[in-house]
């Protein structure tokens, strides 16, 4: 289990470089994207370039350009668009709960942050700048400045790797016995 | 005459202020919880999460901010004296507590239309808030918020089993495919019986029960909340899992459990369970 300290956008050596239950602390530009983004981005493309990105599952909530809470979303909901997000170049995605490893091989990871922790996450993102505002606070795409977010654990990696699979796989064995 | 009338203003307040202290910190017995999770928890990444989410919960009261950026839907356990008058429709001025509460805290907007989507912008709408009310003596009015995020809440699962089926092997069964999603640990409550609504309402007030039991702050709460042998043994069973906090491998997959039972239709057996995320937030104000 390595600690690594990285900064957005990404390279594919960056991320081919972490293994599942790896810990990530990362700065840089973060872009959250949750339900409304994802289905708008696919019908009608993404604003920013996504090459290199890191995309946070994330709704926060925000007064007067100021994040105030901002823990990840669960990604389950997500996953009918992975494999075109992965596609527009996205490097890491960052949410909570997990998607299927098998979009991510070769090229990316998914990273967990801490579920219900808004308030200690708000402290580690800035914002830069809003997209896609009409579709409200939790909606819009965020563009942060994330310093030291984390601590993140890799939890999907790019080899195959992944925790929540280990985990599931140990649940069905205990429950066989 | 021992009747003593209760004024809109005050129930307007006393839902703002239950809502902002639920939003902004969580129930001693829930830290508690949590804390004695740490002390037992094998794995040390498990710890680190643990830890990690005590540390947000005491930045989020230094800040008056909300914990988690789901501030969820405003639901109320409200219970009532029997000797109160209310000239004033009680679900309006919780609304406008609520709508306060969000100006105010501030909340995320989330209160949407199921079918346009579209956002109210105050946290309130047909259904919302949603208001469970019970009746106890005196002449008091006990408002809890318990704000209810989407997480816990989309996991949650209703089945009409077979009554030849085992009740406890699908909860555990369900619990280990859908706990990752709903920012384990857990805290699970169960509606056993019933009819189909009846036992989704039943696991909805095991939770609100659990925590009233807990913090003991409104009359006629008993004070502490301990499960019994039957909820011991299947919160012991969902723990051996190993699912863990976030779903990346512990020994604490859930915190508390409690099960709330009614008689069924011989031809039915209904099992409900309601997730509660391990921020279990709620806040009681009482107005005397």
């Amino acid at each position: 289990m390595k600690e690594h300290h990285l900064r957005a956008p990404l390279s594919l050596e960056d991320v081919l470089a972490l293994s599942a239950g790896d810990i990530v602390f990362l700065s840089g530009t973060v872009f959250t994207a949750r339900d409304k983004a994802h289905a708008l981005m696919r019908r009608e493309g993404c604003p920013v370039s996504l090459e290199g990105a890191a995309l946070y599952h994330c709704g926060p909530l925000i007064r007067e350009g100021r994040v105030l809470s901002a823990g990840p979303t669960t990604s389950g909901r997500l996953d009918r668009y992975t494999d075109e997000i992965l596609g527009l170049g996205v490097r890491a995605v960052i949410g909570k709960g997990g998607l299927p490893a098998a979009p991510f091989l070769g090229r990316a990871v998914y990273l967990a942050y801490p579920g219900g922790c808004g308030a200690a996450a708000a402290r580690q993102l800035n914002v830069l700048g809003v997209h896609l505002k009409e579709l409200g606070m939790a909606e819009s795409l965020w563009q942060f400045e994330a310093v030291e977010m984390g601590p993140m654990i890799v939890a999907v990696d790019a080899h195959g790797g992944d925790l929540y699979r280990d985990v599931r796989e140990s649940a069905q064995k205990t429950m066989a016995l | 005459m021992t009747d003593r009338e209760v004024q809109r203003g005050e129930v307007v307040q006393a839902a703002m202020s239950a809502l902002q202290r639920a939003e902004t910190s969580l129930p001693a017995w829930v830290l508690q919880r949590i804390e004695q999770a740490i002390e037992v928890e094998s794995r040390p990444v498990a710890r680190h999460h643990l830890q990690f989410m005590l540390d947000n919960v005491r930045l989020a009261e230094e800040g008056l901010i909300p914990l988690c950026q789901d501030t969820g839907l405003p639901i109320f356990h409200v219970r009532m004296g029997r000797e109160l008058k209310l000239n004033f429709p009680l679900g309006e001025a919780v609304a406008e507590g609520v709508q306060a509460a969000t100006r105010r805290i501030p909340l995320r907007p989330n209160a949407v239309h199921p079918l346009t989507r579209k956002n109210s912008g105050d946290n309130t709408g047909p259904g919302m808030p949603d208001m469970i009310i019970d009746y106890m003596d005196g002449c008091s009015l006990a408002l809890t918020a318990f704000p209810k995020g989407a997480g816990s809440e989309n996991m949650s699962f209703l089945g009409m089993l077979n009554p030849a089926d085992d009740p406890l092997e699908f909860i555990v069964k369900s619990v280990a495919e859908r706990a990752a999603n709903a920012c384990p640990p857990l805290f699970l409550g169960i509606g056993l019986g019933g009819t189909f609504d009846l036992a989704a309402r039943l696991a909805k007030r095991a939770l609100l029960n659990m925590n009233a039991a807990a913090t003991g702050c409104a009359p006629g709460d008993s004070s502490g909340f301990s499960e019994d042998n039957e909820e011991l043994a299947l919160l012991q069973r969902i723990n051996r899992l190993g699912i863990g906090p976030m779903g990346l491998g512990g020994d604490t997959t859930a915190l508390g459990l409690k099960i709330e039972r009614a008689y069924c239709h011989t031809a039915s057996l209904p099992v409900a369970v309601n997730f509660q995320c391990w921020a279990n937030r709620s806040a009681t104000e009482v107005i005397r």
